[in-house]
């Protein structure tokens, strides 16, 4: 058996077997799941926002942002040995926990737009998306093995699934 | 966060006295609608990271109660009000009389969750109007929203406006609890101002940067 690695918010780690990686309680915030299928070595970034032009730190948090987190977490598997050609994706999370009538329609909206900035940068670096579960209203906590290639998610109000 | 390097132990001396002043005012009214004791702890004013935060409640993991709410107004944040499933299930019996009601599995009772959102909305109002009174700024709450989910993927709603500037959050945290019971009723409150808040709520009070 291997050890669980723990990825926090706004935060991004990589695995290599008989290890899995797992994060919790996502929300908003969208699990990307990068792997190689050949090498069986994996990473994980928990993403909060869209795009680092939101940010107003000093230094950037690279994990925290969809257009900086997905590069940075390639570069991590490529350390590990992992090819561009050989990695695919899985994706989860970007729900709306809570419908408002009125207020900051932006951040409310932020769980699809966070899905839409991880499609678009998948994209961008052709890295093929295989299979997501995103939107809704659930929170998730997500678990991935980079041996069977499986994403194990679990929700508190619908049980789980693999992707 | 630049801001956050500035802070001193008076500044987080000063939003404890928010957090005493706002949950004293929410806990004399969540008295008054329950008709029992309520008891506060001293409040916590913590600087914690975004991976701490959700211990405070049991984990990221751990499945919680939730009422959240925007402060809008003249210094905006987030508000919640976080307990256990069993111990908001407990509360809203007192308040409507049903035994039936549980919040462990959809679909939730609509009248259970009606009082219970409506209970959000006496605390928070309660708790930013004695803030408004104290501060002199215009603050009002929007429209409570609620949730029985993962206490991460609650609070990181709260956390989208910090996140912008910083990976830490100060959290102005107090506890409340129903006393009269065997086994007490207890909740959070966390107060999450937006990073431009802080300034504002400082200088509303006459406190400055450095003293």
């Amino acid at each position: 058996m291997g050890d669980v690695i723990k990825v926090g918010m706004a935060d991004l780690k990589v695995v290599n077997p008989p290890n899995t990686i797992r994060t919790s309680g996502l929300g908003s915030c969208v699990g990307v799941v990068v792997y190689d299928e050949i090498r069986l070595v994996a990473g994980m970034a928990h993403i909060m926002l869209p795009s680092s032009s939101l940010n107003r730190q000093g230094q950037t948090n690279l994990a925290k942002y969809a257009d900086t987190a997905i590069p940075a977490l390639l570069m991590e598997l490529e350390k590990l040995g992992a090819k561009t050609f050989s990695l695919k994706a899985k994706i989860a999370g970007g729900a709306q926990m809570f419908s408002f009538s009125t207020g900051s329609s932006d951040l409310m909206r932020i769980g699809p737009r966070n899905v839409e900035a991880v499609k678009a940068t998948l994209k961008d670096l052709r890295i093929p998306l295989i299979s997501e579960d995103v939107g809704g209203k659930s929170g998730r906590t997500i678990e991935f093995n980079p041996v069977t290639k499986m994403l194990h998610i679990r929700t508190v109000n619908q049980g789980t699934k693999e992707i | 966060m630049e801001f956050m390097e500035k802070l001193k132990d008076y500044h987080l001396d000063v939003l404890k006295e928010i957090g005493n002043i706002g949950a004293g005012h929410a806990a004399t009214a969540l008295s008054q609608l329950l008709n029992k004791t309520i008891d506060m702890k001293v409040p916590a004013v913590r600087i914690a990271s975004f991976q701490e935060l959700p211990d405070h409640v049991g984990g990221a993991d751990t499945k919680v109660a939730a009422i959240f709410l925007r402060i809008e107004g003249e210094a905006p944040g987030s508000m919640f009000f976080i307990s256990t499933v069993e111990d908001t299930e407990k509360l809203i019996r007192h308040l409507i009389h049903q035994e039936s009601i549980q919040l462990m599995n959809p679909p939730f009772d609509e009248m259970a969750v009606s009082a219970f959102l409506e209970v959000g909305n006496i605390l928070a109002g309660s708790y930013l109007s004695s803030l408004a009174d104290f501060t002199q700024l215009s603050l009002y709450p929007s429209v409570p929203g609620f949730s029985v989910d993962m206490a991460g993927a609650i609070l990181s709603y709260g956390l989208i406006p910090l996140s912008v500037v910083g990976d830490y959050a100060i959290v102005i945290d107090t506890q409340m609890m129903e006393l009269e019971a065997e086994k007490p009723i207890s909740g959070h409150f966390f107060l999450l101002p937006d990073p431009d808040s802080f300034e504002k709520i400082f200088k509303a009070l006459g406190v400055h940067e450095n003293g």
